[in-house]
């Protein structure tokens, strides 16, 4: 078995406009299995994918925020959001659908200093 | 896409027999496509059909294996949590067997 | 670390969250993010305040390419593809910012 990789994926896009936080959710669920060390950073617009109550029946789209609530069962649960893009886009940790942990943007910084693959979506 | 036919009832599949419309889904359509893949339905894989439904409506994924197996020890018993008996009851993977019956897409990551 | 950026500041955010969060390390400013490097430009006063902490490089060849290539910004270094190449090697890791 080789040694364990601190993997961090740094999302920084709002759901739904673009498939970008789809596909880094579906990698995070993929990576799970590998048994590494995971990190899910949410970052600027990243931070409105763990918004609370999402309804996308009227753009006719499917509605993937209830999974990241699946992700504690697949053992991942460090996820951490940036102080300063939570409160820019008006948001509390009590309009997020899962806990996180909040960082300032040095903490942040040197979060993905310690990191040994980045991966940003 | 394909179809399969139950009682007289057409649905819509993917090519590899997975549902399309998760609404389509019933007893019925679950005993028809269990019958494909060659498994009597018995409580025994109910109770798993029966949670993996569950765990959709909750979190909109198919857990992958892993998952699922914790997660039905957790909730069905221990002896039940073990991927030896979650093979034995869906031989071809209780993700993707059993996740065929219960109408649910593949689960994400399995190949 | 080093932070690749790729996208010019005036229409894309990435540079901006990576200057906020980069607390030391490497950045490199690659295809249309090089015009953040040049004499000028809006983002210049930022990208020289961020220099006290990071070090900023720029692909010299997209810069070339945009005619910018005698407009490069004081305290930026230049490197080629080679020096691409050296920088990822260099350092322990590195975030290709979108």
């Amino acid at each position: 078995m080789s040694e364990v990789k601190k993997f961090m994926f740094v999302n920084r896009k709002a759901p739904y406009g673009t498939i970008y936080a789809l596909e880094s959710l579906e990698v995070v669920l993929i990576t799970a299995a590998f048994d590494q060390d995971v990190s899910l950073v949410f970052l600027d617009d990243g931070v409105y994918q763990l918004k609370k109550g999402q309804q996308t029946k009227g753009i006719e789209t499917k509605n993937f925020s209830p999974a990241y609530r699946a992700l504690d069962g697949y053992d991942i649960e460090k996820l951490y959001v940036e102080k300063e893009s939570m409160e820019a886009r008006g948001l509390s940790e009590e309009d997020l659908l899962v806990d996180v942990t909040v960082l300032s943007r040095a903490e942040m910084g040197e979060l993905m200093d310690q990191q040994d693959v980045v991966l940003s979506f | 896409m394909a179809n399969i036919e139950v009682d007289g009832k057409s649905y819509e599949t993917d090519e590899e027999g997975y549902l399309i419309n998760l609404a389509d889904w019933n007893a019925d359509v679950a005993n028809y496509i269990a019958g494909t893949e060659n498994i009597n339905m018995t409580e025994q894989h109910w109770e798993v059909i029966n949670f993996l439904r569950e765990y959709f409506e909750e979190y909109q994924i198919a857990p992958a294996v892993r998952v699922l197996t914790k997660a039905i020890g957790k909730k069905l018993g221990a002896e039940k949590g073990t991927s030896e008996y979650l093979y034995g009851l869906f031989p071809y993977g209780p993700g993707k067997q059993a996740c065929k019956i219960a109408g649910l897409p593949k689960p994400t990551g399995c190949v | 670390m080093l932070h690749i950026i790729n996208k010019s500041p005036l229409t894309n955010g990435a540079l901006d969250s990576c200057l906020r969060v980069a607390q030391s390390g490497d950045i490199l400013l690659i295809e249309d993010a090089v015009v953040a490097a040049t004499t000028g430009n809006v983002c210049a006063a930022k990208l020289q305040e961020a220099m006290g902490r990071c070090k900023v490089y720029v692909l010299q060849p997209d810069l070339d390419a945009r005619g910018f290539g005698d407009r490069l910004l004081e305290g930026v270094s230049s490197v080629d593809y080679g020096g691409f190449v050296e920088l990822t090697a260099s350092n322990k890791n590195c975030q290709s910012w979108l």
